[in-house]
């Protein structure tokens, strides 16, 4: 027994991740600074969240799957953070740019 | 909510060390997931490069990402997202036993995944005659063309990464086709398409970062 | 014939221990059923699978050792007599890669893990056997990359590849070398992916967590590891192909590039990797030190938990490596403190099988002496690695010997006695035959004595100041490389006798029988060799693991089957 979506929820979807995309476009434009990027990869998560959830079906899936989904997002976070760390410390990358 | 049910026939596809189609289905979705993860840290590797060069050579990373083609680029963008509403519909349709559905569907997406890479090969040839590729031509005006070759070095590594992602996908996506039309995914054995579609999807994801990363550093 | 005719026997759980079982050979098992070329190369069962990973890093591992031997042989004199410099670069380089990516890493996992895994949770395979038997060609393809490379001339990076030597300026086959590994890196993770599925999805009703052999849970903590640190690696060896083979890179200071970068991530994989590498053989050794003091493990979860924890923490402590490569002092610190963390699950659980022994009823058979071996030498082997994260130590002994002795203690003291180890005991569960116990004693403490005369002077002379990967070196040093090489002349009889004897008990050795060492675990509830599904009925778990006790086996004599 397999659990079949709603063809609206995938048009939903669908659409608001290219209105995401257009917000992605149009802050692309926009001086924001530091925030810039900080806006950017906000909606690039966003857009990651709903595929996942709701193309990719995280959405009522085991918890386990979840786990699946978020453990490379986290060991990504361990490596870059660290390694940043070290940059950071060596003057390469200064913070608060 | 509409739901499939047909237990007698879909156990014709479970594998011997499986008890049962239930336990197969997941087992392969939790081996897929697994298997984004690693994908994750595969282009991980890039990102934590890019992350640690475009904190240090900030301002020639703006204008160095000024010179892609923000067009084609966010063009792509849409291509891919619009391919990944297709493909969950051909999941659905796999569900629904919808076997000329499915197969369009499928085909729809991998002729999306073409329209992506012409729309790359096209880009790929501007950024040549641009002068931006490293080693081959390479010419920049302004200051720093060292640190400048290095952010497009970074771009073509991690598109051409993803490019060859989504070959793989496009190659999937036809024998799946094939395979749809020729009736192989009917009656419970929908689980690879399933699965295939969570590859498609994540390859979208990869391209929904590296869009804005790429192409939009700073602001224009 | 089979343990499992009725309704009762079914019910038969890990908490009861098959007691007067005549030794029988099972005449139908995995490898009767089928018989020719095709039944290997084409084989979906994971027990085939096993045995062709065991054929495959044993050549390997020969190939390696040679490269050991002619290193050893050279080191003989403080002069160069046998190699010229360029030479002795490539004969570190083939013995680190091979030994890393095609001896150690599969070991355990692919041979061990894959014959005994499935047995252990009760289930008739594991979740993907096709893929399984994918993961042994790519292992074979990377081994033919690397065997190609080493062919035409080979590689004189060092194991480790660092830029900007390896991307830049060496003029060996680097690239072969590193797709070789590249590829050999997919086989790791297809084969990681495949235990997490078969551990999550497949065991036999009643096996709760909770209720698993440490074994399983070590291979899982590995299997972890191998899919979030593999791929890192993975794109670390394509960077600097790519880098080589374009002539600029991201590791390049001419466009401002970093080569330590390389370094962070090349050791973020490498470090975790020397997990994958012991995590196996301590589940090994926690199967071991139960069954032959006949005691329960103690602190289960405490064993459990450490495997957890030295999978995630390793993933932690990578810049230990980089102490002296320009990285900073602040990130150095962190570093360190977090390698002093992660010595202590691995501390917990020598603590915790030290303890299983006390007041248990030690059997000293062939499996037990090797288990033994591994907790005094890896206590070593771990110890200085204490050494080594402390910055101020590490820069006197960093690239010398010393790191060498550290590693190798760990490696060979305690890694390959525990793939050792293990291959013993489950020996007669392979073949159906036990080796010859006589043998099989001797062959341990020839190696026990090889090894740490091999090893032990390189401690010394790391401490002395002899720098790793020389050839040429002062002479006062000269005795304790004559030391180390006779050390390791012995270690190769050590290894040369159970190659020679298992390959004589297949045919000639004496039946054993379902279960000769009267072991708990659900592998030893079915006949030897097993048959091709490993169970007639899927069995049903009741109790915890190692039900063991002292006082029941009285009359049980192990050390002399």
């Amino acid at each position: 027994m397999e659990k079949v979506v709603e063809p609206k929820i995938y048009f939903r979807t669908g659409i608001a991740l290219l209105v995401l995309l257009a917000a992605t476009w149009m802050i692309g434009y926009v001086d924001l600074g530091p925030f810039n990027l900080i806006v950017a990869l906000a909606i690039a998560i966003t857009k990651a969240i709903i595929i996942a959830l709701f193309f990719m079906h995280i959405k009522g899936s085991s918890r386990l799957l979840h786990l699946a989904a978020v453990a490379g997002l986290l060991w990504l976070l361990f490596m870059i953070s660290l390694t940043l760390g070290d940059y950071y410390t060596r003057g390469w990358v200064p913070l608060g740019h | 909510m509409p739901t499939l049910t047909s237990p007698v026939s879909e156990d014709a596809f479970v594998g011997q060390q499986f008890d049962d189609i239930e336990q197969q289905r997941d087992a392969a979705k939790l081996g897929m997931w697994i298997f984004l993860a690693t994908e994750v840290l595969f282009f991980g590797g890039l990102f934590l490069g890019y992350t640690i060069y475009r904190f240090t050579y900030g301002h020639v990373f703006v204008e160095a990402s000024h010179k892609l083609d923000v067009v084609i680029g966010g063009t792509n963008t849409a291509v891919l997202l619009v391919s990944s509403l297709l493909m969950a519909f051909a999941v659905r349709a796999s569900k629904l036993d919808q076997r000329r559905m499915l197969t369009g569907l499928l085909l729809g997406t991998a002729l999306l995944g073409c329209v992506f890479m012409s729309l790359k090969g096209v880009e790929y040839h501007k950024d040549y005659t641009d002068h931006l590729v490293p080693r081959m031509g390479f010419k920049w005006e302004g200051a720093d063309p060292g640190n400048a070759e290095l952010f497009y070095w970074i771009y073509f590594a991690m598109t051409g990464l993803h490019a060859i992602h989504v070959t793989v996908g496009i190659g999937i996506m036809l024998v799946l086709a094939l395979l749809a039309w020729l009736g192989k995914f009917s009656r419970g054995n929908h689980n690879t398409v399933e699965i295939a579609g969570l590859y498609w999807h994540f390859v979208d994801i990869v391209w929904c970062f590296l869009f804005p990363l790429l192409y939009l550093v700073g602001h224009r | 014939m089979n343990n499992a005719t009725s309704e009762a026997d079914s019910m038969k759980s890990a908490t009861e221990v098959i007691v007067d079982r005549p030794g029988e050979f099972a005449r139908e098992n995995y490898l009767s059923i089928h018989h020719g070329v095709k039944a290997w190369l084409l084989t979906k069962d994971h027990k085939r699978i096993g045995l062709l990973y065991l054929g495959t890093i044993l050549s390997f591992f020969v190939i390696a050792s040679v490269a050991a031997a002619l290193m050893r042989i050279e080191l003989l004199t403080p002069q160069p007599k046998l190699v010229t410099s360029e030479t002795y670069n490539k004969l570190f380089t083939i013995h680190g890669v091979l030994m890393v990516w095609f001896f150690l890493i599969p070991s355990i996992p692919t041979v061990l893990g894959n014959f005994v895994l499935p047995m252990m949770i009760g289930a008739r395979d594991v979740a993907f056997p096709k893929l399984n038997l994918m993961s042994w060609y790519i292992f074979v393809a990377g081994g033919a990359l690397a065997l190609w490379s080493l062919i035409h001339g080979g590689v004189d990076t060092g194991w480790t590849f660092y830029t900007p030597y390896s991307t830049t300026y060496a003029n060996t086959h680097v690239i072969s070398m590193a797709a070789g590994v590249f590829v050999a890196g997919f086989s790791t993770i297809v084969t990681g992916i495949n235990f997490i599925v078969t551990t999550h999805k497949m065991r036999a009703p009643g096996l709760t967590w909770f209720r698993l052999p440490l074994f399983v849970w070590s291979l899982y903590a590995t299997s972890l590891i191998m899919v979030l640190a593999t791929p890192v690696l993975a794109i670390t060896l394509a960077l600097i192909s790519v880098e080589r083979f374009w002539g600029v890179g991201i590791f390049d200071p001419k466009l401002g590039g970093d080569p330590v970068l390389f370094q962070h991530m090349f050791w973020f994989y490498s470090h975790p990797a020397v997990y994958i590498m012991i995590l196996p053989g301590m589940g090994v050794i926690s199967e071991l030190i139960t069954c032959f003091s006949r005691k329960q493990i103690y602190g289960y979860v405490w064993v459990g938990s450490a495997s957890m924890a030295i999978a995630i923490l390793g993933f932690l402590v990578w810049g230990h490596h980089m102490f002296v490569s320009s990285q900073s002092v602040y990130a150095g610190m962190v570093f360190s403190i977090l390698s002093f963390l992660v010595a202590v699950p691995s501390g917990i659980k020598v603590f915790n099988w030290t303890a299983t022994l006390r007041k248990g009823s030690i059997h000293f058979a062939t499996p037990m002496l090797y288990a033994l071996g591994f907790i005094g030498l890896f206590t070593i082997g771990g110890l200085t690695g204490l050494f080594l994260a402390a910055l101020a130590v590490d820069v006197h002994v960093h690239d010398t010997y010393f790191v060498i002795a550290h590693f190798h203690y760990i490696m060979v003291g305690g890694m390959v006695m525990a793939f050792m180890g293990g291959l013993h005991y489950w020996w007669p569960k392979i073949s159906g035959r036990l080796y010859p116990e006589f043998a099989g004693k001797l062959a341990a403490m020839i190696t026990f004595i090889g090894f740490n005369l091999t090893f032990f002077p390189q401690f010394i002379l790391g401490y002395l100041g002899q720098p790793r990967r020389y050839h040429i070196y002062p002479p006062e040093f000269q005795i304790y490389h004559v030391l180390s090489t006779a050390g390791a002349s012995i270690l190769g009889i050590g290894y040369l006798m159970p190659l020679i004897y298992f390959i004589w008990a297949w045919r000639h050795g004496r039946v054993a029988g379902p279960n000769p060492w009267r072991a708990t675990g659900l592998e030893w509830q079915t006949t030897s060799p097993p048959p091709e599904h490993n169970f007639e009925e899927t069995p049903i778990v009741t109790g915890p693991p190692y039900s063991y006790s002292p006082e029941k086996d009285a009359d049980l004599n192990l050390a002399s089957l």
